[in-house]
């Protein structure tokens, strides 16, 4: 029993950076656009959320634990939004081929947080970026009197860090933007028929940048999170490491519902650090696959079984160019 | 006139007219301003950081071409690298997005190993040799075929599969690195042996003789794409599937066969990385090479003879960016930096070949004087 339910704790803390992965790109892939990025995304966010709450721990007198939290998630968020923005302008407005833009974002991202981290870590005394005691306090799990001492329930629900809560919260809200709100609905309509919802008045270019930089942003959000939980606010090279390509698979996992995110993200989460928690004796290099062979297995299982209501947007992968109709 | 402003009113600032057609020179002139932009991109980027843009970009190039050494160090990192984007050619000319050559080239690779690790004393020189590349072509080739198979049967993903079997493979690797194949007396950094002489490819003028085979698969894609009726197929597969399938082409089929060839070739740059520069099998065998790859096969439009160039190129700003790593103290992750700058730069500049832009009013202006 307690080792389940370090299970499902570990899995929780694994799967929220592929949440927050996967909720972006659900958002981006909403407006029509497939986002391969999301991996260079993440790291971008990653290193400039380190960036961010490094620097302000370094001027501050006194740091202010909760204040570096907040500027690691502005930093985060701003840094995917720029990634994404570059995306946007290329497969948008320069009408760029949407699949190897986004992989020249992968490596542009990677090779960008790469760059700066080891930047940073160059310049500080100890020859590594790694924020102190304080600030790594703000990003573990936090502890509420009373309701984290009940016995089961207690860990498993209030004891994370602030993050997961805000990623369970961002979940709840993209499902409402999309399935109740005036923008959601138009959004979608941009995805499946951009013509028709030109047609209907609909800004078909605000609505795709709109979603994709936003998108971007949450994405960054999840690299922040593996560089400030998952490393403990510490640049490692090539930290993020196909997270954010598997962020994309389980986007087609959770067949684009934000809900449907929040249990792969924990599936997911649940495999790639099972091999601590239950042993099968098998060698611990193939136990690492897991996570890579339940995706194409995810994939296939998702191309036999095509039912209307899991389907991709229309139009996704597809530019639209309005001369064009 | 009061009908007229209200016209330029609402007439967009920039309209965006489609080219009929441009000149070559004109073609050339827009890719060359959009080089510039990126190495001036960069050149910020490098000022950012407090050093002089024109003393890293000159060490780049002595560190990647100034004496002999460096030049060797050069083609060796551009063999593979020119090997791989072949291989991609011919899927993502059909617009199967394979961006698992990485994986293919570690199947390639393993598959290579195994032979040289455990038949080298029994086959003679050319035999073992042989059966080394007949190993990497089928290893890469099926490596390449999974998914393809998928997507022929199911239309699955075709992207995150291929891109999920790099890591399935990588595991696989570290597997027979600390597992079966580990050396004995590696102890705690576990390694495969190095291999027998016997095992390792021959060099010529100075490098490894990859770069023979590399340069023969340049001209038998460019032929196989240009004049052979399969490559005619995968050109027509990839402008429009509709098309092949009501010219009666079985599309699956194409599909499965043009993956093995491209796994194939893949699994062909994996050999040459393992009995010709590296002389065994790591981790890093492949080591990102898969990737940059589809850089060069897309900036190159998917000609094999750019591709040379462009190979070229990025290979002395990979091996030139570990000079200014040891020069200037600048990570070597900026020959990433650059390489995405570079690509989001000709990624764009497409655009500016394919559209021109008519600002407000000028059009009306020339209608005027007739």
């Amino acid at each position: 029993m307690d080792s389940l339910i370090n299970l499902l704790v570990a899995a929780v803390l694994a799967g929220t950076p592929l949440l927050f992965g996967t909720l972006g790109e659900i958002l981006t892939e909403k407006s029509g656009n497939l986002n391969l990025g999301v991996e260079g995304i993440m790291f971008m966010g990653g290193v400039a959320g380190l960036a961010g709450a490094y620097y302000y721990e370094r001027a501050a007198q006194d740091p202010s634990g909760l204040l570096a939290l907040l500027i690691a998630i502005v930093c985060a968020f701003l840094c995917g939004a720029f990634g994404s923005l570059i995306y946007s302008v290329l497969t948008v407005t320069l009408r760029a081929n949407q699949n190897v833009t986004g992989l020249a974002l992968t490596i542009f991202g990677t090779g960008f947080a790469n760059f700066f981290g080891e930047v940073m870590a160059g310049q500080s005394e100890s020859g590594y970026a790694a924020v102190g005691d304080t600030v790594k306090a703000a990003f573990a799990g936090i502890h509420i009197p009373g309701l984290s001492d009940i016995p089961v329930a207690g860990r498993l629900l209030f004891s994370y860090n602030i993050l997961v809560y805000l990623g369970v919260a961002a979940a709840l809200a993209l499902s409402w933007f999309l399935r109740r709100s005036r923008k959601g609905l138009s959004l979608r309509a941009v995805g499946e028929s951009p013509q028709t919802a030109d047609a209907a008045g609909i800004n078909v270019t605000r609505y795709k940048y709109a979603a994709t930089c936003v998108g971007g942003g949450i994405c960054g959000i999840g690299g922040m999170y593996i560089v400030m939980v998952t490393c403990g606010g510490i640049w490692v090279h090539d930290c993020v490491g196909g997270k954010g390509w598997i962020a994309v698979a389980l986007v087609i996992f959770a067949m684009w519902s934000p809900a449907r995110a929040l249990l792969g993200s924990l599936v997911f989460g649940a495999l790639s650090i099972m091999r601590l928690y239950v042993p099968l004796g098998i060698p611990t290099q193939l136990y690492d696959t897991f996570p890579y062979v339940a995706t194409v297995l995810v994939l296939v299982f998702v191309s036999l079984r095509r039912r209307r209501e899991n389907q991709p947007p229309a139009s996704l992968g597809v530019p639209y160019f309005r001369e064009d109709r | 006139m009061t009908e007229n402003a209200k016209t330029a009113q609402r007439e967009p600032l920039v309209r965006i007219v489609k080219r009929g057609d441009i000149t070559a020179g004109k073609v050339w002139l827009i890719r060359a301003l959009a080089a510039l932009g990126a190495v001036l991109t960069g050149a910020l980027l490098i000022l950012a950081l407090g050093h002089n843009p024109a003393a890293v970009y000159g060490q780049m190039i002595v560190g990647a071409a100034g004496s002999k050494i460096a030049l060797v160090e050069t083609i060796k990192i551009a063999i593979p690298l020119l090997g791989a984007a072949v291989a991609i050619a011919p899927a993502f000319k059909m617009k199967f997005w394979n961006i698992g050559a990485e994986g293919q080239i570690m199947a390639g690779a393993i598959a290579a190993s195994y032979f040289a690790l455990f038949y080298s004393q029994s086959l003679p020189r050319p035999l073992l040799l042989g059966v080394m590349l007949l190993a990497a072509l089928a290893g890469g080739a099926l490596w390449g075929v999974i998914p393809a198979v998928f997507k022929a049967k199911w239309g699955t993903n075709e992207t995150l599969f291929t891109l999920m079997l790099n890591y399935i493979i990588l595991g696989f690797e570290q597997y027979l690195q600390n597992g079966p194949w580990k050396r004995p007396s590696s102890g705690g950094f576990p390694k495969i042996a190095m291999f027998d002489e016997a095992a390792r490819l021959p060099r010529l003028f100075g490098v490894h003789i990859g770069w023979v085979f590399v340069l023969l698969l340049v001209i038998g894609m460019t032929i196989y794409l240009r004049r052979s009726k399969q490559g005619y197929e995968i050109a027509v597969v990839g402008e429009s599937e509709r098309t092949a399938r009501y010219a009666g082409m079985n599309v699956g089929r194409i599909v499965v066969r043009t993956m093995l060839l491209s796994g194939a070739v893949a699994g062909l740059v994996g050999f040459l990385q393992v009995s010709g520069a590296n002389y065994t099998l790591t981790e890093n065998t492949a080591g990102g090479i898969g990737f940059t790859a589809i850089t060069v096969a897309w900036l190159a439009k998917l000609n094999p003879v750019v591709m040379v160039f462009i190979a070229a190129l990025l290979a002395v700003l990979q091996k030139g960016s570990g000079r200014i790593q040891t020069e200037f103290l600048i990570p070597a992750s900026a020959s990433e930096v650059l390489t995405g700058i570079i690509l989001f730069f000709m990624l764009g500049c497409e655009f500016f070949i394919n559209y021109r832009l008519v600002l407000r009013g000028r059009e009306r202006k020339n209608g005027q004087s007739d």
